[in-house]
């Protein structure tokens, strides 16, 4: 059984995984009806609740998830990368802190 | 089912507990409150830590406490030279014509006269609100409030939004919401205004918001001020934080903004949703919207969450089906079906809406049944306040 995620808003270009995804899984991206969205096979492991990247990002693009902004990229991002606090600043506030990898 | 059974009490409010509230006006107090409490069941002790100072935001924390009205009666347990006096209080609590009694510890001559004292006066007060039935009141004498504590991905996507459905639904049937949390309404300002039913409220949304964060800069709080657990669990900015946690109240028109500050403590005046100005700290959170006469509580919780309270059952809510299979012992309700993909969100916000009809009329929550006692007040610092320019 294939791995999925969901996009919350059709405006998102993040979505979050279901279950754990490890890497070379391919994970479904389901949009808000339903819809299989894209096919993607993440080259690290995603997990629980963590997002995964819809398009290619560029340093500064916005990280939109709920139809709403929640960041900006703050590194390249290729499709189907694992995005956290090691690619993604906040676009309200100032950011630093931990930069979380493969955390379990 | 659009009414819930409790205990009226004098000034027209309803209780869903019966609870008898020994007020320890400061930490001075809190030993001898806390075994005079022990000796009648269904009591509970409260204090809290910020001094005796007659400090406004402390006196109407531990005073909305005492009126809630799930506290039938109450006992004042001071020392005796504190300047935050059990007069002060009693002026504020004997206007709701529940029984109030004040003892200080000195007048009484020690703790050993104050204990005997205080339980004659405890056991008096249990054996009078024994005889009283609970009645059928409309769901428009329910407060709700909706909190969110130790967050993940799934708190967003699972449980807030099937608390937000309850919430909608509870509304429809004339009740009140309230929630708080400001900083986790960062970056949320926008779309909470929009829902403003005033200019007023509108203006007061973003005063607090943009307070807040004024607050955390002044802190060096950077975007990523979220716990360890919300991190690991897949949140990775505030705002990202924020949207998720602020679908815990629904999508209703929001009637107001509830200060707690030295000069206001608001509480609702009419049915609908309101946004309490509040730290994102757990149980002080809480505290406080119960203290502004909510009832009941509902918290959901990603990464799993003990939280009671000392008078309002607290319904736990997850969104994440591993943390539901861990902690089933502290979780009421398994949200955790929706991203199995087992359940849908308004089967969830459904179950959660009769959990909080049969929670008023007297089912234990798991908290409750566990005797869990949380209560915190939260004082903001007065000197921070002052160089921030916010009082």
């Amino acid at each position: 059984m294939s791995k999925k995620a969901i996009q919350i808003d059709a405006k998102d270009n993040v979505a979050t995984a279901t279950s754990i995804v490890e890497a070379g899984d391919e994970v479904e991206v389901l949009s808000p009806d339903g819809d299989v969205v894209l096919k993607a096979k993440p080259v690290e492991q995603i997990i629980f609740g963590h997002k995964i990247a819809l398009t290619d990002l560029k340093v500064g693009d916005k990280i939109v998830k709920y139809g709403q902004v929640i960041g900006i990229a703050s590194k390249e991002v290729k499709v189907g990368a694992w995005l956290h606090t090691h690619n993604v600043n906040s676009a309200n506030m100032h950011t630093e802190g931990p930069e979380i990898r493969g955390v379990t | 089912m659009a009414q819930f059974y409790g205990y009226e009490r004098p000034d027209g409010t309803v209780g869903v507990r019966n609870h008898l509230l020994v007020l320890s006006t400061m930490d001075c107090s809190y030993e001898p409150a806390k075994k005079i409490a022990e000796q009648v069941e269904g009591s509970v002790a409260i204090t809290q830590t910020y001094g005796c100072r007659d400090d406004a935001m402390l006196i109407h924390n531990l005073a909305g406490t005492a009126l809630n009205p799930n506290v039938a009666g109450v006992l004042i347990l001071g020392l005796g030279c504190e300047t935050l006096t059990g007069d002060i209080l009693m002026e504020k609590i004997e206007p709701s014509g529940k029984p109030v009694f004040n003892l200080t510890i000195q007048e009484e001559g020690g703790t050993i006269k104050t204990h005997a004292k205080g339980v004659r006066i405890l056991q008096k007060m249990k054996q009078d609100i024994a005889e009283q039935k609970r009645e059928a009141f409309p769901l428009s004498k329910l407060i709700l409030a909706v909190e969110c504590g130790g967050s993940d991905a799934s708190s967003g996507l699972a449980a807030n939004p099937a608390v937000g459905v309850a919430a909608d639904k509870l509304i429809e049937d004339g009740g009140t919401v309230m929630f708080g949390e400001t900083q986790e309404m960062t970056g949320t300002q926008h779309i909470l205004a929009n829902r403003a039913v005033n200019k007023e409220t509108s203006d007061a949304i973003y005063d607090i918001i943009e307070t807040q964060m004024a607050r955390q800069k002044a802190m060096g709080i950077s975007s990523r001020w979220m716990s360890k657990g919300n991190i690991d669990g897949g949140l990775t900015t505030i705002e990202e934080k924020s949207l998720g946690a602020v679908v815990k109240g629904g999508t209703k028109p929001i009637q107001g903004v509830l200060y707690n500050n030295w000069d206001r403590f608001d509480t609702p005046k009419k049915p609908g949703l309101y946004l309490m100005d509040g730290p994102g700290w757990d149980v002080p959170s809480v505290t406080h919207m119960v203290a502004a006469g909510a009832q009941v509580v509902c918290f959901t919780s990603g990464r799993g969450s003990t939280t009671g309270h000392a008078i309002a059952p607290v319904i736990k809510i997850t969104g994440n089906p591993t943390t539901y299979a861990n902690m089933s012992d502290n979780i009421d309700i398994n949200a955790g079906t929706i991203l199995d993909g087992a359940e849908s969100l308004s089967s969830v916000g459904g179950r959660i809406h009769d959990m909080i009809v049969k929670t008023a009329n007297g089912r234990q929550t798991k908290a409750e049944a566990l005797g869990y006692q949380d209560y915190i007040v939260f004082r903001r610092s007065r000197e921070a306040e002052h160089l921030l320019g916010h009082c």
